[in-house]
């Protein structure tokens, strides 16, 4: 064998290197990414309570998925979630870089202030949020509003108040990842541009219209979709600020990811839980494509 | 020398308050957690005799000094894994020349476009199929190698100069020593920068770890926290120190090592 590999040339020695340190993450990612996935596809196809046999049943999961309307309602409501999540928290987060990036004193002290929530477990601060939606006397939020004298408000018990009541802290903790990166690409706007703008006269809304927001492009891409798929995936938050009633009254905050688990590990819905999974997988792809296309017309 | 105008007054006054309100919800959790059970439902905000009972009952009454032993242990396991791993990948897809290179990085890649969603149920088949749930080992193994950072150790790998790794071979040492010794050394910010986001991401992971585990003995701390609600049910101050336990080792992660995270988000942003 040595004698063998002496007689090697170097780049087929390397060659022999490579796949020795490839061997193992080869052997790792095929059955840990791979075999799942397709494992995932075929589970689609079937009907099985995790114990018995596994029962193929060609896409009558994905026909029962068409004519549920939780699953509908589901989907809606993740589609919620990004609709108004997507605008507000871009935007807040452009907004804040923005004066940021202006901020000549302090500025690290300020950055950080944003960014922590951005570390924190989503299990503490939904148990945290849930606290501040309770009802008087328990609820922050509620205590503030009598003492103004304003109504009670139900927030997660409402059907109409608890979407946007999840969403809340779910851009609160996502805003300091979109500030840094915001900031960044603020910082790597060369100051001369800036400078040749103001010999030339223009205002504060031409120099940000006709040079910041166009340089800030690949920054505004690149968080769109990091943000997009986030707000798609929300699971953890939905789940601890809703325990008990995970999903909200009538499934009023329930996203697509909490109907998976829900089937999967609740109902031992197997198959069609993986149906919905392959939903999730195609609209998360179709996300991903956009990017590429977004990221080569630039 | 400039006047400062009032615009930018009134923006720095209202990104301070900003700033503020994005911190509010970690001060009432910290401080809540200081109050007795008495104090939590009056308005005012600091604990009047600022108690650490509510920890010390936490810590004895539920299992919570295990489930942090239990995250700590997936969370350093996991992140030695994935740094060694991560980076043996990526220097070998960077930095060695061999037919099937392209497919192998591309393979690995696309690994990204595939949700966890999708692989929690097959990866709990095989968990128990295997014997893995409630185990340590069943927490973390899939999450041993990953197809970020294995692209992030390559674009870093790729900008070490050829000429020191075949310098290195001229002096005659072997090709695991070239990456260990030579190599690797010369991407410590990027290893920084995926240490910790392995470590963070392993410490608040919670859909796999709430799926493989149902035993109270092997929770983490984010499935722990999650279970408080039937044993604390309305006892609001001990949540919010369950809550500030969990939360308190992010927080110093982030002040000890404020500068190599921003920086990583920073790069793995503008690289992704």
């Amino acid at each position: 064998m040595s004698a063998w590999f002496a007689r090697q040339t170097l780049a087929s020695k390397q060659a022999v290197w490579a796949w020795i340190f490839l061997a193992l993450p080869i052997v790792y990612f095929t059955a840990v990414r791979f075999w799942p996935a397709v494992d995932a596809f075929s589970l689609s196809l079937s009907r099985w309570n995790l114990v018995g046999p596994r029962h193929f049943v060609g896409l009558a999961n994905y026909e029962r998925l068409a004519a549920d309307p939780v699953f509908w309602q589901v989907l809606g409501n993740t589609f919620e979630y990004l609709a108004l999540g997507l605008p507000i928290s871009l935007g807040l987060a452009f907004v804040v870089a923005y004066q940021l990036d202006r901020v000549r004193m302090g500025q690290g002290f300020l950055r950080a202030l944003y960014f922590l929530p951005h570390l924190t477990t989503a299990t503490a601060m939904a148990w945290v949020w849930r606290w501040f939606y309770q009802p008087a006397p328990v609820g922050l939020f509620n205590g503030w509003l009598s003492m103004f004298g304003i109504a009670q408000q139900p927030f997660l018990r409402s059907t109409v108040q608890a979407l946007p009541a999840v969403l809340v802290p779910a851009i609160w903790a996502a805003l300091g990842f979109q500030v840094v990166i915001f900031l960044a690409g603020l910082k790597a706007i060369p100051r001369s541009y800036y400078e040749a703008a103001e010999i030339d006269g223009a205002g504060w809304w031409q120099t940000l219209r006709e040079i910041t927001l166009p340089l800030l492009l690949p920054s505004f891409v690149f968080l769109f979709i990091t943000t997009s798929i986030g707000l798609l995936r929300i699971f953890d938050l939905v789940y601890n600020i809703t325990a008990g009633g995970e999903g909200g009254p009538l499934n009023a905050t329930k996203p697509l990811v909490l109907a998976i688990y829900q089937n999967a590990f609740g109902r031992m819905d197997m198959g069609y839980a993986s149906a919905q999974t392959v939903v999730l997988f195609v609209i998360l792809l179709a996300v991903s494509l956009l990017q590429m296309r977004l990221l080569r017309t630039r | 020398m400039k006047i400062a105008r009032p615009g930018r007054i009134i923006g720095f006054t209202l990104l301070a308050l900003g700033g503020i309100v994005m911190i509010m919800p970690l001060l009432f959790m910290l401080v809540t957690s200081l109050k007795t059970n008495s104090e939590v439902y009056e308005l005012h905000v600091l604990p009047r005799e600022p108690t650490l009972e509510n920890y010390i009952e936490i810590l004895t009454r539920s299992r919570f000094a295990r489930w942090f032993v239990v995250s700590f242990a997936v969370a350093t396991l996991s992140t030695v894994s994935v740094v060694f791993f991560d980076s043996l990948i990526g220097y070998t897809l960077a930095k060695f020349r061999f037919r099937g290179r392209g497919i192998v990085f591309v393979a690995i890649l696309s690994t990204l476009m595939i949700p966890t969603e999708m692989l929690v149920i097959p990866w709990y088949v095989m968990a128990k199929s295997m014997g893995w749930l409630d185990s340590i080992w069943g927490i973390m193994f899939p999450g041993m190698m990953t197809g970020f950072g294995v692209f992030l150790m390559r674009q870093f790998f790729a900008g070490v100069p050829d000429e020191l790794i075949d310098a290195a071979r001229i002096d005659g040492l072997g090709e695991f020593e070239i990456f260990w010794k030579v190599a690797l050394p010369l991407v410590t910010p990027a290893l920084s920068a995926l240490a910790i986001f392995a470590f963070l991401g392993n410490w608040t992971a919670f859909l796999w770890p709430l799926i493989v585990t149902t035993s109270p003995n092997i929770y983490t701390v984010p499935v722990g926290l999650a279970s408080l609600s039937g044993e604390f049910q309305t006892d609001w101050e001990m949540i919010m120190t369950g809550s500030s336990i969990a939360t308190i080792p992010t927080l110093l992660v982030f002040l000890l090592l404020q500068r190599n995270i921003i920086n990583g988000i920073t790069l793995s942003g503008l690289k992704g």
